[in-house]
């Protein structure tokens, strides 16, 4: 089992969550996040005051999914997710050790 | 907190006693001041004149002026929209501009100090900046407002001056009227010491300041006796000696450019200067939390200014009127300027920068409204949203003072461009209305540019300098007593949660 970590632009979340559910995937976690990768950040003006804000918001998306799905999930997610531009995130994939499904105690691929 | 209680006693009470001491000076017996007298000086009030009818002494007694319903209406209703611009509009204009840490304070601050500043009005403020005294101070005749209504039952209202002779309204709604601007004056200040200041000693500068500024620069610039006390050409010296020192000079204040937002501006300048700046100042991001709530609140301050300003007119006249427009139009201007001027210079117009413009704009054209025409009001508009937005940039810069949301650089800054610029534009060759050279005819007129700039400029450089001396010695004592600043670990932490025990917001 893995688990896939991307991180996105907020507004392509629903992209990636229809492209998700569309091959299958059977759930996922969504955080709002902030960060900066090559983007960087940006600067903002109030009166005389300027801020450099350092990190920008994104969404964190997570699934757990079997093995073979892999190629498909990141496949997904790099078409829902790109808009060819700076800043459009990054696919991170973990090994996964174990899952559990709290109501019934399945554990391993069941429980996904 | 007792002590804190304690305090603010003893200093309301020294407010009571100082003036008392520089109010022996002048031989003539206090008088109602503010009170109409009616075309023969030997009635005296306007109320011992509807004695002296009703006993028919003086069979040559004229009726006392009655109050018009649309000037009553149109004041009691300008009455209510200051009070709006106090609370919410300047309280939500300041609390969007801090962090989200400190948005309870800074709404506090103000809420309690326009309760508290209304209160101490009631009690001797009025009675110290509007009845008769000496040229810096009022008397004591109004204590509580006594006298105001001298006889409920009977239905007997002291009645005060307006511009025009024979034309008065009901003292008290000039008292509660003042009382709104009186209040909103030391709710400006809040915003240069916003995020640091200790509540306690905000309410204890507040009730000394406005003692020792407020009330007497409102008793200079604005108290005289009004227009009926002229009644010959004889007595002008004398009637004029009893006006308020910036009065006498013949400095045009509308409605408060040097009363209100010099003297504000300047107050908080010093307190930022005295605070010193916030922890973190220059090195984390203090951006506004909120700007919504700043643009609402601007917003609201715009449509409050119309009491404001046509309401100083004190009539629902061609005055009311002038000032009406003028506010309307120089603030619009001074919105463009101030956005056009930020998106040439720092690329983007934001909207901070055009709430910040119109309320630029509303302070200069405040000592203009019903004295300039409209040429004055497109170039006061015009020029304060320039000026102001080096106010709060170079200006701020160059001062290095952490004046937390811009007080000194866009109320004084703004107050000093539209006093000074009243004195050139209220000339009727730029189609200014002149002002009243001659009040015992009533005849306008206009003594030159040059010369009514020099007043005007003597009536800002004194408001400045009052001002600046007496917010000094106020925050000091404050610091002596309570201590000005909070704790570092308290700042840190924001003072919603600290000074008030509740949280602007949850989840």
């Amino acid at each position: 089992m893995k688990l896939v970590t991307a991180i996105i632009k907020p507004f392509k979340l629903d992209e990636v969550r229809e492209a998700l559910s569309g091959i299958g995937v059977q759930g996922i976690t969504v955080t709002e996040v902030k960060g900066f990768g090559r983007q960087k950040g940006h600067t903002e003006l109030y009166r005389g005051a300027e801020y450099v804000v350092d990190f920008l918001p994104k969404v964190k998306v997570e699934a757990a999914i079997k093995n073979d799905m892999l190629e498909q999930v990141i496949e997904a997610i790099e078409k829902s997710a790109n808009t060819g531009k700076i800043g459009d995130g990054k696919i991170f994939v973990f090994d996964l050790e174990q899952v559990i499904r709290i109501r019934t105690g399945e554990v391993g691929a069941e429980a996904l | 907190m007792k002590r804190v209680f304690a305090l603010l006693a003893l200093v309301s009470a020294l407010g009571l006693i100082a003036p008392t001491v520089a109010q022996d000076k002048p031989a003539a017996p206090p008088t109602t001041a503010t009170e109409t007298t009616k075309a023969d000086a030997k009635a005296g009030t306007v109320t011992e004149a509807v004695k002296a009818e009703e006993k028919k002494a003086e069979a040559t007694a004229a009726p006392a002026p009655q109050p018009n319903k649309g000037d009553v209406a149109w004041m009691l209703t300008s009455t209510a929209l200051v009070l709006m611009m106090s609370i919410p509009a300047l309280a939500l204009f300041y609390g969007g501009m801090v962090r989200s840490k400190n948005m309870l304070s800074v709404l506090m601050q103000v809420f309690v100090t326009f309760s508290l500043i209304s209160v101490i009005w009631c009690i001797y403020g009025y009675s110290l900046a509007f009845t008769e005294g000496n040229a810096f101070f009022g008397g004591f005749d109004r204590l509580f407002l006594k006298g105001a209504i001298p006889d409920a039952l009977k239905g007997e209202y002291a009645m005060a001056a307006t511009f025009s002779k024979g034309v008065v309204i009901p003292e008290i709604v000039f008292v509660a009227f003042q009382a709104t601007f009186a209040a909103i004056t030391c709710c400006l200040i809040v915003g240069a010491f916003a995020e640091r200041m200790k509540f306690s000693a905000v309410l204890i500068f507040m009730v000394i300041w406005f003692t020792f500024s407020y009330a007497p620069i409102a008793h200079m610039v604005w108290f005289w006796m009004g227009p009926d006390a002229y009644t010959d050409p004889k007595v002008v010296d004398e009637v004029n000696a009893k006006a308020g020192l910036i009065w006498q000079w013949g400095a045009l204040d509308f409605a408060g450019g040097t009363v209100v937002h010099i003297n504000a501006g300047v107050a908080g300048l010093v307190g930022a200067y005295v605070l010193g700046k916030r922890v973190g100042w220059g090195r984390e991001a203090m951006s506004p939390h909120n700007l919504p709530l700043t643009m609402t609140g601007a917003a609201l301050l715009w449509v409050g200014w119309f009491g404001f300003n046509a309401g100083s007119a004190l009539e629902a006249g061609n005055s009311a009127a002038l000032a009406f427009i003028n506010t309307f139009l120089a603030t619009a201007c001074a919105v463009l300027s101030w956005s056009f001027l930020e998106w040439l210079f720092k690329g983007k117009p934001s909207m901070l920068g055009a709430a910040s413009g119109a309320v630029a704009g509303l302070v200069a054209i405040t000592p203009a409204a019903g004295n300039v025409g409209i040429p004055g009001a497109f170039v006061i508009g015009f020029a304060a949203g320039g000026l102001c937005l080096w106010g709060v940039n170079g200006l701020k810069r160059m001062l290095g003072a952490d004046d937390s949301l811009d007080v000194f650089g866009v109320h004084a800054v703004g107050g000093i461009l539209g006093a000074l610029l009243t004195g050139v534009f209220n000339s009727p060759d730029l189609g200014g209305p002149g002002l009243v050279v001659d009040w015992v005819t009533a005849k306008t007129g206009y003594p030159g540019i040059g010369e009514q700039l020099w007043i005007q400029f003597k009536g800002v450089i004194t408001t400045f300098v009052w001002s600046g001396v007496v917010a000094f010695i106020a925050y000091k004592i404050a610091d002596m007593v309570v201590g000005l600043r909070v704790a570092e670990e308290e700042e840190r932490e924001g003072l919603d949660t600290t000074y008030h025990g509740e949280a602007a917001y949850h989840g």
